[in-house]
């Protein structure tokens, strides 16, 4: 028996969620009284797959097909597939990632596995094995009980420690037979900002909307979000007027993230934008108008004029980067 | 090009969300539905690949009768058949087989579904269905546009996208950024009530989980307003208090 991840890496590195499902994987083989095994596809370095021993992986397994080296949901859930196999694997986990939501459901079919989509906790396995996901758009919770041998489940970034208990990983070369079936999709290009925080795993989150008026203003949100060290996001309108890019949109239709700090500018709050926020740790709004649903809904708030309230909050920002 | 497209009959998005039977059952009183959102794109998208070259787009959708004003709505947009499969959409798991055994012979050039649907959010279908006939899939596809037997489409990645080359058949999973969802026009409205609904019974699947219950998030407590003049202060409320940075 074992628990399976798999450990998305870009250009050769972990990012920070891979290492936090890994975490995840680790509590719940664990709880299981199991070991941890890793799947990685690509070319990862020996040293980077070895120092996933530090996390409690006892087992790397290295895939380094360079018929793999661009993402292919069939091939790599072929591959993913074949691993739960070989190492008896009871439960196989994944980010709930672009990667892990074209992965996990083609894993579930293969292996007939209950499958859990964005967890956001640990499985409750004393009786039956229950998993509690996200559900009705960030407005409920769903209790999902897995019933099958093998389980898969995927989990949202930025909803667990990493946690590091010490130990070593045994690294070996896995090389299942890829049919050609599966290795009919190319890729053509892959375009990735390299300079930009990516919004689905930023810890911080810096948003705004309709009350900046107009994309000259943005300005200062970026700077704010510089200073932050966040990625930046926006409300539907203002992405359907043009004047953000369409992957900034948070909300029902956008993307649904689950940051530390989500501070959103001139943004009113509809029930659409929330689904796309509600498990932020931290909810700040500013806003102009005193009854602006969005407050409801927040931890801290502003009520006052984004351009006279930003500015004075980057200075605050300023002044506690030069103190520290 | 004959193009099959799977829509989802989902409470609307301003609908208060509250559960009975001790939180096992979702409250469908006073509901609206409506087609999924991302369906509604991915039907669009079908409707504009097939327009003027004399393509097919069927829509298919699994649930019981009380989805039927939905399927007609999709009808009145503009597909041209529909079929339902006639069970309760139990899991992701039972929609996918029920559609992939639906769709295996009837000779679809791809399968459009939306991405996720808004009331479950499992975004689990589309590969499911494409896992089970044996074909690529592309869950988050934001472009799509075909020539002969190979579309291009273009996928989300965090921090980017990737422009991806497939073959025919596929089932690709529509987000936001595909097309424009399409209002149903008069004519449309008034042919949907004739165009062919087709009810199957639904095959035996493995139930292989099952939701146990829901609950609410907890509330927020009152916000805690920093008055604008002083707005400084939150900065400092959100590295002291909070703790986010």
């Amino acid at each position: 028996m074992s628990v399976l991840v798999y450990a998305e890496n870009t250009g050769g590195q972990f990012k920070k969620s891979s290492f936090e499902i890994i975490s995840y994987g680790k509590s719940i083989a664990d709880k299981l009284s199991t070991t941890l095994s890793v799947i990685s596809i690509g070319n990862v370095s020996n040293e980077n797959l070895s120092a996933l021993g530090k996390y409690g992986v006892a087992r790397v397994l290295n895939v380094s097909d360079a018929r793999l080296n661009d993402f292919n949901s069939q091939a790599y859930s072929s591959v993913i597939s074949n691993a739960a196999t070989s190492e008896n694997a009871s439960v196989v986990l994944m980010l709930n990632s672009f990667a892990g939501r074209g992965l996990a459901p083609r894993i579930a079919v293969k292996l007939k596995a209950g499958f859990a989509a964005g967890a956001v906790d640990l499985p409750e396995i004393t009786d039956k094995f229950t998993v509690k996901k996200g559900g009705f758009s960030g407005k409920a919770f769903a209790y999902v009980e897995l019933k099958s041998d093998v389980k898969v489940i995927t989990l949202n970034a930025n909803s667990y420690k990493i946690v590091e208990t010490g130990g070593s990983a045994e690294v070996v070369a896995f090389s299942p037979t890829l049919n050609d079936n599966e290795l009919k999709s190319t890729v053509k290009e892959t375009v990735r900002a390299t300079d930009k925080i990516s919004l689905p795993d930023a810890e911080l989150v810096v948003s705004a909307g309709r009350g900046l008026k107009g994309p000259e203003n943005w300005g200062m949100i970026e700077e704010m979000a510089n200073l932050l060290g966040a990625a930046t996001a926006c409300s539907k309108p203002v992405s359907d007027a043009g004047w953000r890019p369409h992957s900034e949109h948070v909300g029902q239709t956008g993307i649904a993230i689950s940051p530390n700090l989500y501070l959103a500018v001139g943004i009113s709050g509809a029930i659409q934008h929330l689904a796309g926020v509600s498990s932020s740790k931290c909810i700040v709004v500013i806003n102009k108008d005193p009854e602006a649903p969005f407050f409801k809904a927040a931890d801290y708030g502003i009520v006052g004029d984004a351009f006279e309230v930003v500015p004075k909050l980057i200075e605050a920002l300023k002044a506690l980067k030069a103190s520290n | 090009m004959k193009i099959l497209v799977c829509i989802s009959h989902v409470p609307d998005t301003t609908t208060k969300i509250n559960f009975i039977d001790n939180n096992t059952k979702f409250n469908t009183a006073q509901v609206q539905f409506i087609i999924n959102p991302y369906d509604e794109i991915a039907l669009a998208r079908a409707l504009e690949l097939t327009e003027g070259n004399g393509g097919t787009v069927t829509v298919i959708n699994v649930g019981d009768i009380s989805t039927e004003p939905t399927i007609r709505k999709a009808l009145a947009i503009g597909a041209a058949d529909a079929i339902r499969v006639n069970a309760q959409p139990r899991d992701g798991y039972f929609v996918a087989s029920q559609i992939a055994n639906a769709a295996k012979d009837m000779g679809f050039d791809f399968i459009l579904c939306g991405r996720e649907s808004i009331d479950y959010n499992g975004a689990m279908v589309p590969a499911m269905i494409a896992e089970l006939l044996g074909i690529p899939s592309v869950s988050i596809a934001k472009k799509l546009t075909i020539e002969g037997t190979t579309a291009t489409i273009e996928r989300e990645i965090e921090g980017g996208k990737e422009i991806v080359s497939v073959p025919l058949p596929f089932v690709a999973g529509a987000s936001e950024g595909m097309a424009e969802p399409k209002i149903p026009n008069m004519r449309g409205i008034m042919s949907a009530r004739t165009k062919p609904l087709k009810v199957v019974e639904p095959i035996e699947v493995s139930l292989l989980q099952e939701i146990t219950h829901f609950d609410t998030p907890k509330p927020r407590g009152q916000v805690k307003l920093v008055p604008a003049d002083n707005a400084g202060e939150l900065i400092n409320l959100l590295h002291t208090e909070a703790k986010v940075f």
